[in-house]
């Protein structure tokens, strides 16, 4: 026992103190909190303001569009040529002629002339503002109230309810259980993967060093093998827990210090954009969509609420934890069979097959969470860290969740038991390129 | 005196060759016991089986007395033919992790270090990565930690390859200081010269069987073939004419007068009624007989032959 734990500290530390350790875990939240800054960073560098002349002949919008951060509205008379001359000295950035029949017209027109071409939003802002003031004059013109269309006008958003055992009804959302489920699963599919194949390194790297055969003789094979999976073990899970913690320090710095204006801002102009197409909502059904966003987070949250977080965060720790190890000792018993990583192809694939299977069937099972398949691959050991994450969210009976859960052990068990036997005699074997018939004989090899 | 190790008719098979028939063994305490074999021998599996690191088909080991149990590694110190250390990983730091895992509690282990280290005059390799030391250098270190733990019983593989005479010499003296303060050796070798002039007792292993085992000394003089080697100066003709139906002339060389010639005695006779024959034509330069060397008898007895090439073979 006293041995296994001087392993695993050695395992540990020599990892934790490299250099490439420090580097990743550095690297992985500025990689994250770059992709989460740099998307709003993005969006707030267009910050060019845009004075736009109106010259309108109809009259309607005088004084009616509202300015915002990026584009400021200032009305006006004369000719279209004397204002496009005010845009050539550079007095406004653009000019927008409203034809005098606006109202009356069956499409309306309005030109806009520049030197720079406004982006699109511009135009988007300017069209939407337009047609609203249109909809709501020639509403009022037909004396309908617009108060009663208001009325008229409700979303439909779809709950789904799960009935469950103890006669609670259960509110679900589908995405919102996809997207918890999926990345779960990726989660843990990055741990094994990442950490998997750090434990077969080692078995490389200890077996072309030849120091192996010194230390299976002070400790026992399979002690050495238990000692570098948990190892390692504990190297990933130190690094997911630096990663999640640096990453939100990052963020918040980011957020709170660098980007703290213009998100303040970025809110202000929202609200104001928000205003705007509430008056769009009541007259344009097609509209909604955009509407919706808002709505999307806050409903995300909700269903967040009523998911079964206990059971998730456990099941996933779980997951997450045996998924790895008994991945881990495969790759360990890989690693024990080959003399350099070159020669690791052939048994790769057929190890890491049931995770990709695991992925290739996940989407199926996120839409049809209690099918058959998905109740196999779920308990089935080698699929199941990944698929049950999957279907989790959705809810799973205890019986299926505790079945899974005991093959997943029994598999660990197995599966150890079997990758230990290939590793005893596979670290000792050099030269000669191990064939699968071969690893088979190894499996009844007297230890 | 209980035998620090005996192995009992042990027989291991691997999936398509026998490694092991049927091999016995008694190494006594405080002996350097060679352990001798050609390439594919058995030896490295006997070994492993001693270290627990394999286990035998059939057959049982005791050491000290008792069956061979888990908490014996921490009294066995093993040097295998393949060896290595951690490449990234410093030298001290790891002759701590070895020792430890040998069972040293660390502040011993530290000590017993510092100890060596000064000995082999190496303490500035302390903080050194292993990479960044020369392959003799490594073995150095690894001669160390073999040793650390003062075992009872050192199983030494090859431990002369990849170092110079100086070292060699070096790590000689060692193997005898430590068989002096009450250590076993179980010396594994190629090297036949090392075996003459280190082993007390040796095993010959080939082909999966024990075929010869015993004291050096008893094992050269039962495989002398009654050879003498004479030098003298005088007539060759003469010296051959003198020779009579008791001795057989095998070889002849000369040098301008001295001549030198292996004579085989044939029957009972013993050397004083050569001396006899032949003293009266001959000045008698030199004596000797022919002892043959432990190299004779491993290739003899491994190749299965009767009589000993005596071309090869030195005197005693």
């Amino acid at each position: 026992m006293n041995k296994l734990f001087l392993i695993i500290q050695r395992e540990y530390f020599s990892r934790v103190k490299k250099k490439s350790f420090l580097v990743m875990t550095i690297l992985g939240p500025l990689l994250m909190a770059g992709i989460m800054v740099v998307p709003v960073w993005m969006a707030m560098r267009e910050k060019t303001q845009h004075n736009i002349f109106v010259l309108d002949h109809s009259g309607l919008f005088i004084d009616q569009i509202p300015n915002t951060k990026e584009i400021k509205f200032t009305y006006g008379t004369g000719t279209i040529d004397a204002a496009k001359t005010k845009l050539k000295e550079g007095k406004f950035d653009l000019v927008m002629e409203i034809d005098i029949e606006a109202i009356n017209n069956q499409k309306t027109t309005p030109h806009l002339y520049y030197k720079k071409q406004p982006g699109l939003s511009v135009e988007q802002y300017i069209n939407n503002t337009m047609e609203n003031i249109l909809f709501d004059y020639r509403l009022q013109g037909d004396s309908i109230d617009l108060g009663k269309i208001e009325r008229a006008r409700r979303p439909v958003e779809i709950a789904t309810i799960k009935v469950t055992e103890d006669g609670e009804d259960q509110k679900t959302n589908s995405e919102t259980n996809m997207l918890i489920g999926f990345s779960l699963a990726i989660a843990i599919y990055i741990m094994i993967f990442l950490y998997g194949a750090q434990v077969m390194r080692g078995v490389i790297e200890e077996k072309t060093n030849r120091i192996v055969e010194v230390i299976v003789s002070s400790v026992k094979p399979f002690q050495l093998m238990l000692g570098k999976i948990v190892g390692v073990a504990m190297v990933g899970l130190t690094q997911f827990l630096l990663w999640i913690v640096l990453t939100v320090l990052i963020s918040t710095f980011i957020n709170a210090v660098i980007l703290k204006d213009q998100i303040a801002d970025q809110m202000k102009q929202h609200q104001q954009l928000e205003k705007v197409m509430k008056n769009d909502l009541t007259a344009k059904p097609d509209k909604m969509e955009k509407v919706k966003t808002p709505n999307e987070a806050l409903s995300f949250l909700n269903n967040l609420e009523k998911i079964n977080k206990t059971q998730i965060a456990l099941s996933f720790a779980f997951y997450f934890l045996f998924g790895y190890l008994l991945y881990a000792a495969l790759f360990a018993a890989i690693g024990s069979a080959v003399d350099s990583e070159a020669d690791t192809q052939q048994f790769m694939l057929p190890v890491t097959a049931p995770l990709i299977l695991s992925f290739a069937i996940a989407q199926g099972v996120a839409t049809d969470p209690d099918s058959g398949l998905a109740q196999f691959f779920s308990i089935f050991p080698l699929t199941s860290p990944i698929v049950m994450m999957v279907r989790l969210p959705f809810g799973v009976p205890f019986w299926e969740l505790s079945l899974s859960m005991a093959s997943l052990i029994i598999g660990f068990l197995f599966f150890t038991w079997l990758a230990g036997k290939i590793y005893r005699t596979g670290i000792l074997m050099y030269g000669k390129k191990t064939t699968w018939k071969e690893l088979g004989k190894w499996l009844f090899y007297k230890g | 005196m209980t035998p620090i190790l005996e192995v009992k008719n042990i027989h291991k098979n691997y999936a398509n060759h026998v490694a092991l028939k049927d091999v016995s063994l008694v190494v006594e305490p405080q002996k350097i016991f060679g352990l001798l074999g050609p390439n594919g021998a058995g030896k490295t599996s006997l070994i492993r089986i001693i270290n627990q690191i394999t286990g035998p088909d059939k057959g049982e080991v005791l050491f000290d007395g008792e069956h061979l149990a888990p908490h014996h590694v921490d009294f066995i110190g093993y040097l295998p033919e393949e060896r290595g250390l951690y490449k990234k990983m410093a030298v001290g730091e790891q002759a701590m992790y070895l020792a430890q895992l040998k069972g040293l509690k660390r502040g011993d282990a530290k000590v017993k270090l510092q100890h060596w280290f000064k000995k082999f005059e190496i303490e500035n390799w302390w903080d050194k990565k292993i990479e960044e030391l020369s392959k003799g250098m490594q073995q150095k270190v690894q001669f160390i930690v073999t040793v650390l733990h003062e075992p009872k019983l050192l199983i030494l593989d090859e431990p002369f390859s990849g170092f110079d005479p100086i070292n060699a010499q070096l790590i000689k003296n060692e193997i005898f200081e430590l068989r002096s303060k009450g250590a076993t050796i179980i010396f594994s070798t190629h090297n036949m010269g090392s075996v003459e002039e280190l082993c007390d007792n040796i095993a010959l292993i080939n082909k999966s069987e024990k075929i010869l085992d015993g004291s050096v000394r008893e094992i050269r003089k039962t495989y002398k073939s009654n050879t003498y080697r004479i030098s003298f100066k005088g007539n060759l003709i003469g010296f051959t004419n003198s020779l009579w139906a008791g001795a057989e002339l095998l070889e002849k060389s000369s040098d301008e007068d001295i001549h030198t010639v292996t004579v085989k005695m044939l029957r009972q006779n013993k050397p004083n009624d050569l001396l006899q024959a032949v003293i009266a034509n001959s000045e008698i330069l030199s004596f000797n007989e022919i002892v043959p060397s432990m190299n004779d008898i491993f290739i003899s007895v491994v190749e299965n032959k009767t009589t000993l090439n005596t071309q090869s073979s030195f005197t005693e």
